[in-house]
């Protein structure tokens, strides 16, 4: 069974869990292990992918992990949703984050949001860094396309 | 553990790691405010300060083209560069400085016996390789049969990372041409008795190339009691610089083999109706070579020929004997490739972690492995797993180093519980 809108409008990153929520836990946790306890959380929040959307058009590469990628485009609103799966625990945790900042958003307020200076922020840019093979570099550049043809309809 | 605490104190004595830490500006660094664990010299090892100097002073003093004759710094680069050929003669007991080639690395030798083997093949040879393969060692076969029609066809591996020896003897046949096979497993660290596999390759003429990138870091191979045709590996693995490795060959082949490039270097008389091969080992060494990088390398080598090898191997040992008795403090953690005869590799995947996030988290406690399939996508289907966490030592690690890396999936383990 392929997604339902439902299932979109049901995920909680960007609209329960607000970029502020996480930008203020990250204040109070000091070391790395309560950063990434932290972030391995958020990654549990990532809401369940159907199994049939695992196919080709939908798999993010670049990754040593496996990541899966789809978007609703919900008429109603002028939103689009996402939802993203991933086997890796941290892979899960940024993707959650990226989801904070990007999920639920009009395509053009999506576009207009930096990824990078946020992930500066939080001092995890070495992860969204074109250096390390992890993916999520090319995951934004997939949400991001995503976004702009969508703007673009 | 009261006899391992003596053998450990023996080697000490022996093998000052502290000391030839020292040697490594490099290791002495802090990573995310902890001190360098650098456990991925699989992959590449760090450089003692002599291959930076040697590379330093042979740019300061002595930097000019080689073989062209005409003023004397030619002749100081000239004579840097041939004793650094010299020097990994001495370090594979090859025959002649002949049949040394210099290549860009393992990758190159490989491709460059490949192409100059075509010659030899026709459709239905078969070229033997193994399960446990690198990739280099595995596609440009797979490229030569494409053009040949020959067939590659791999050895199969036991579930503890040994080579199948049943697999071998029945894959050998009158078709086979080629064993390609590697002497330690880069994902493994199994050590494969290459020298009866080569001499019944030999029985029935096959041809034998040893891929030695893995196991030139742990000790030094004999091309002649070895008996092989080809050996190759790489500088960077070994101490030395990147983008210089090295080819032995035996002459016979060498000469008979077509060059892999053509251009400068390579010739002996270029004319528009007939050009005419150098002769070896310059045959394959068309354009400028990587003039710094060899003496790198010599230095590398001179360096560990000035290491105590049986207290090194010794130390290296008591490494993976530390590592494998602490695999039990991990719960879920399993070692992938438990052969006999290892070098101190431990590749290992733990229940309900993705190697990446062990990768992840340990680069945070300063811990540097490796994770993936490392280039080993056959054998990584054959173990069922999409990659492995791998961390792999060197002779400038140490056993607290080896705890630091079990202290560190410790934590990572808690941070998921």
């Amino acid at each position: 069974m392929s997604a339902s809108k439902q299932q979109f409008l049901d995920n909680p990153l960007g609209t329960k869990t607000t970029l502020e929520d996480v930008l203020d836990a990250f204040e109070f946790l000091d070391d790395w292990e309560d950063r990434y306890a932290y972030i391995i959380d958020l990654g549990k929040q990532l809401p369940g992918f159907p199994d049939d959307e695992r196919v080709e058009e939908n798999y993010v590469h670049g990754c040593q992990s496996q990541v899966w990628l789809i978007h609703h485009h919900d008429a109603d609103s002028g939103k689009l949703f996402l939802l993203i799966d991933s086997d890796a625990m941290i892979v899960r945790g940024l993707a959650a984050i990226i989801l904070v900042a990007l999920n639920g958003k009009p395509a053009r307020d999506l576009l207009a949001t930096d990824i990078d200076e946020l992930f500066e922020q939080l001092d995890l840019f070495r992860h969204i860094s074109p250096t390390r093979g992890n993916g999520l570099r090319a995951m934004v550049g997939k949400i991001r396309d995503i976004a702009a043809a969508d703007a673009a309809a | 553990m009261s006899d391992l605490s003596v053998a450990n104190n023996t080697v000490t004595k022996a093998f000052d790691v502290e000391a030839i830490r020292r040697d490594f500006p490099i290791l002495s660094q802090e990573i995310n405010g902890k001190p360098l664990v650098y456990l991925d010299n699989g992959a590449s090892a760090q450089k003692p300060q002599v291959v930076l100097d040697a590379m330093d002073s042979y740019y300061c003093e002595m930097h000019s083209n080689v073989h062209r004759g005409a003023h004397t710094l030619g002749d100081r680069a000239t004579a840097a560069f041939e004793g650094a050929r010299e020097v990994v003669r001495g370090f594979l007991n090859a025959p002649s400085t002949q049949e040394i080639i210099w290549t860009r690395g393992t990758t190159e030798a490989i491709n460059l016996v490949a192409n100059g083997l075509a010659p030899r093949l026709k459709a239905g040879d078969e070229i033997l390789v193994s399960h446990m393969e690198h990739h280099a060692n595995i596609v440009p076969w797979q490229m030569l049969a494409e053009r040949t029609g020959a067939k590659v066809v791999p050895v199969q591996v036991t579930p503890e990372g040994e080579l199948d020896l049943d697999s071998f003897n029945s894959l050998l046949t009158e078709r086979t041409r080629i064993l390609a096979i590697t002497h330690v497993s880069n994902v493994l660290g199994t050590v494969n008795p290459i020298a009866p596999l080569i001499e019944q390759a030999k029985k029935r003429g096959v041809i034998t190339l040893i891929d030695g990138a893995q196991a030139v870091p742990h000790f030094k191979p004999d091309v002649q009691a070895l008996d092989c045709d080809f050996y190759v590996f790489s500088a960077h693995k070994l101490f030395g610089p990147t983008g210089i490795g090295v080819l032995y060959g035996r002459s016979q082949l060498l000469e008979e083999m077509p060059p892999y490039q053509g251009g400068g270097e390579m010739i002996e008389r270029v004319s528009f109706e007939r050009t005419t091969w150098n002769v070896l080992p310059y045959k394959f060494e068309a354009g400028t070579p990587a003039i710094a990088e060899a003496v790198g390398l010599a230095a590398a080598i001179n360096y560990m020929d000035g290491l105590d090898r049986k207290a090194m191997e010794a130390a290296e040992n008591a490494l993976l004997v530390r590592a494998n008795e602490l695999v039990e403090t991990v719960p879920g953690m399993e070692v992938i490739g438990t052969a006999k005869h290892k070098v101190p590799v431990m590749s290992f995947k733990i229940a309900g972690l993705h190697p990446s996030d062990i990768g992840t988290l340990l680069d945070q406690q300063g811990i540097a492995i490796r994770t993936g399939h490392h280039c080993a996508m056959p054998l990584m289907d054959f173990y069922g797993v999409p990659g492995t966490a791998r961390a792999s030592f060197a002779f400038y690690n140490t056993l607290e180093e080896v705890e630091k890396l079990f202290t560190g999936l410790q934590k990572i383990q808690r941070l998921f519980t």
